[in-house]
């Protein structure tokens, strides 16, 4: 007795405690602010802007540009960078407080959109028009535009100027075909460096296969495409020269990326996005190199593209001002403004010819946004190109159809 | 416990002494409950469902669907399958490695500090135990230079004439000893998605640096134990043993270590679970790359989460991890437990027949230590 009392006590108090909590968690889930017309809730509440960003000049920019709209809006937002964006994205979502504008990247928004964190207000932006289709296509989920492309990049190839003349090249051997390529890349080895290193990924390796006409999926991620005989033939292109010495990867050559063997002077040539401007000025300032579009391959030119949008919260309590705001961030002003900043592309095309003008060197950039193909977004292609990734590091003894049939199994059972 | 119920109720002075004891204990209580009784139980309840993270996991929308996170871990034949079992792979592994090393440096290191005549104790005690209070995710940048593919580790290697390997880039299996295909008997059948070659090829050489990481941070902390548990023994037994003439191996072997047994049963533990939930050294440092071979299934748990909005899955490893956890401690306990002194050996302690005295009349087992040091004694002879 003197125990049984106290012990049903315990257990009633701690299911009282576990109810309260509880219900205090489940507070606050059906609270919809008023609606309007277009289905987005208005109110007069501040935004809260979320950004996964790169750097100050990437905070500094974003922030100049919502303090702006604030000015001429009238309604307030504050910009918070985050330190680890997807964590602190699930938190909010999970607690029904999310920031009501965000970054997110393109193998993010199938997830969110699943679960029915994101407002898919693609349709009702005033320049939808504007955007890259092949953009718009990374954001698409079950046929909805989900969010709008925030800028994108595009892989090209950079080549070391000096290591090039050193070799006997000039201008005119810079390599259109996979042949060419496979040329100077042999003349640029040397036993002080490679020609060709890149990163051992996806991202990178990728680019070989779309130049044969193939991808891992197709650009709307709705189908799986990873066995195709276009992607074994790029593969065992890149195969072939691994195994002939003139490629090799970022990480075997001891560094961090390709950027990082190339501003060392390990490779003399290398593949990667816009972003390496900002790397070889930060710590490479001398080195001299020049930026030419990826050689065709079978199938003409290819290369990959990598993107992030500017995501609404559909719990979000002020959808309207959201999309004012996103409608601005997403205009040419403002898209300029940031890549001079911090260097990103404007995802609209009515943008692109002012950025040509202003980054002369970086056209082959933008001119790749012609034939540029997406990266898998479906829910949990990211985890199938970790896999993929993880079994084409050792490329020169990779089993290359056993790693793509591998990978389509994966991808099919993705879009099921 | 039986009288006690059987008591009457208390009364006088001593009235109402149970409701203050509640009392007094209820914050604490309500602060476990609240804080880690009722997220574990939610936490249960969103590996059994189809939560996606986003608002309550209780709410209308989120659908009971029975066991099919765990079934897709663990029968799914997909990706998912396929990464736990890399997962269990690689931490069973690590666990191989670091579990045994850790104690048996830590117990070294504390017998060596434990020394009367070492000089300069504190100072190494001190330097031992540096490690453990460091931050992990300090040590583990460290220890991502050091072993970088130009870096000291690398460096001193090469004084002695080898080629170290790009520690957190190489993803080879140790035991694999460089071989890059295994015999068919090996390649083909699989568990949970992983070959057996793989199973059979121990750590990579990159969770090998992270085996040395957690060695060289924890074998601090548990040596404090040993210390203690050291310094908590009584001389009598080991000036019996040395009467008996006992030398020093045998009193550490057969009198010193039977007496740490309850301490080794908490460093075997705590190294155990400590191990098996490795998780912000991954986070820190490599991610589960290279190759996927530093995967552990406490990182997998928070991608499939948090990266990839699986959150029941996600759950499902966290509760399959903790099943993993409970059965090897239950393991090691039934390992470690007290046994009778078993027949053959108490043959040993026998007094042989021809000195007069009948088989089986040995030594009483009144005290396993002073029996074991008496055998030690007679194996002397």
């Amino acid at each position: 007795m003197q125990r049984r009392t106290p012990r049903w006590l315990v257990a009633g108090a701690l299911a009282a405690v576990g109810a309260l909590a509880l219900t205090a968690c489940g507070s606050g889930f059906n609270s919809s602010s008023g609606g309007t017309s277009s289905g987005l809730t208005s109110s007069k509440k501040a935004l809260t802007v979320l950004i996964g960003s790169s750097g100050d000049a990437e905070t500094a920019a974003v922030k100049s540009a919502v303090a702006d709209w604030s000015s001429t809006s009238g309604t307030k937002a504050t910009v918070t960078a985050a330190n680890n964006l997807a964590q602190q994205l699930s938190q909010g979502f999970a607690a029904n407080k999310p920031a009501d504008v965000f970054y997110l990247s393109a193998d993010a928004v199938a997830g969110y959109a699943a679960n029915g964190s994101l407002l898919a207000y693609g349709d009702q932006l005033k320049n939808k028009s504007d955007f890259y289709p092949t953009l718009v296509k990374s954001f698409t989920y079950n046929g909805k535009f989900y969010c709008a492309p925030k800028d994108f990049s595009t892989l090209a190839l950079e080549i070391n100027d000096d290591m090039w003349k050193a070799a006997g090249l000039t201008d005119a051997d810079v390599p259109t075909t996979w042949d060419q390529l496979e040329a100077v890349a042999k003349k640029l080895t040397t036993s002080k460096h490679v020609g060709l290193g890149i990163g051992g990924e996806y991202a990178r390796v990728g680019a070989f296969m779309t130049q044969a006409g193939g991808n891992l999926m197709n650009d709307d991620s709705t189908k799986a495409t990873a066995n195709s005989a276009a992607n074994v033939t790029g593969l065992t292109y890149a195969q072939k020269l691994a195994k002939d010495g003139v490629l090799k990867y970022a990480k075997d050559l001891g560094a961090g990326w390709g950027g990082e063997a190339f501003g060392k002077g390990l490779a003399a040539m290398t593949i990667e996005g816009n972003w390496i401007t900002g790397g070889m000025q930060a710590d490479y300032p001398n080195l001299k190199y020049s930026i030419h579009e990826l050689p065709a391959g079978p199938a003409g030119k290819g290369t990959l593209q990598f993107t992030n949008c500017w995501g609404i919260a559909a719990d979000s309590p002020n959808q309207t001002a959201a999309l004012k705001l996103v409608e601005k961030l997403t205009s040419a002003g403002d898209q300029l403004a940031f890549s001079k900043a911090f260097g990103p592309m404007p995802s609209i095309q009515s943008a692109a010819g002012d950025w040509k003008s202003a980054n002369p060197a970086l056209v082959p950039f933008l001119d790749a946004a012609a034939y540029a193909h997406n990266v898998p977004t479906a829910k949990g292609a990211a985890d199938v190109v970790t896999d993929f990734n993880s079994k084409i590091e050792n490329l020169k003894t990779a089993d290359i159809k056993a790693i793509l049939d591998a990978e389509q199994k994966n991808l099919e059972a993705l879009v099921k | 416990m039986s009288t006690t119920m059987r008591q009457p109720r208390r009364s006088g002075i001593r009235r109402g002494e149970a409701a203050s004891g509640w009392l007094f204990t209820a914050p604490m209580i309500v602060l476990l409950g609240v804080f880690l009784v009722i997220p574990v139980l939610m936490a249960l309840w969103v590996s059994f469902s189809d939560w996606g993270g986003r608002g309550s996991p209780f709410s209308s929308t989120v659908n009971f669907i029975g066991l099919k996170n765990y079934s897709t871990l663990l029968s799914g034949g997909g990706l998912a399958e396929q990464d736990f079992g890399t997962a269990l792979k690689n931490n069973a592994w690590y666990v191989i490695f670091v579990v045994p090393l850790q104690t048996v440096v830590a117990l070294f290191l504390a017998v060596m500090v434990n020394r009367q005549i070492l000089r300069g104790r504190g100072f190494f005690r001190t330097a031992f135990y540096f490690p453990s209070v460091t931050s992990s995710v300090a040590i583990t940048v460290l220890w991502l230079f050091l072993f970088s593919s130009t870096g000291a580790v690398n460096k001193l290697l090469t004084y002695v004439g080898i080629a170290g390997p790009n520690w957190f880039n190489d993803p080879r299996g140790v035991l694999h000893f460089g071989a890059t295909s295994g015999p068919g008997y090996l390649t083909g059948p699989t568990v949970l998605g992983v070959s057996l070659w793989d199973w059979v090829g121990g750590p990579s050489v990159a969770m090998v640096g992270y085996i040395l990481l957690a060695i060289f941070t924890t074998s601090g902390t548990f040596m404090l134990l040993f210390i203690a548990a050291l310094q908590n023994l009584g001389g009598d037994v080991q000036e019996a043993a040395m009467m008996d003439g006992a030398n020093g191996w045998q009193r550490f072997w057969r009198v010193t270590l039977p007496q740490l047994r309850p301490t080794l049963f908490t460093v075997l533990t705590l190294g155990l679970i400590g191990c098996w939930q490795v998780f912000d050294q991954i986070y820190a440092g490599t991610q589960g790359s290279p190759g996927k071979t530093t995967l552990t299934p406490a990182f997998l748990s928070y991608q499939a989460a948090f990266k990839n909005q699986e959150w029941g899955q996600g759950a499902a490893i966290a509760f399959l991890l903790f099943v993993i956890i409970v059965a090897f401690t239950l393991l090691q306990r039934w390992v470690l437990a007290e046994r009778k002194v078993s027949r053959r050996r108490m043959r040993m302690y026998n007094i042989p027949p021809s000195s007069g005295t009948g088989p089986g009349q040995g030594a009483s087992v009144d005290g396993a230590v002073l029996l074991a040091a008496r055998g030690v004694a007679r194996d002397d002879r």
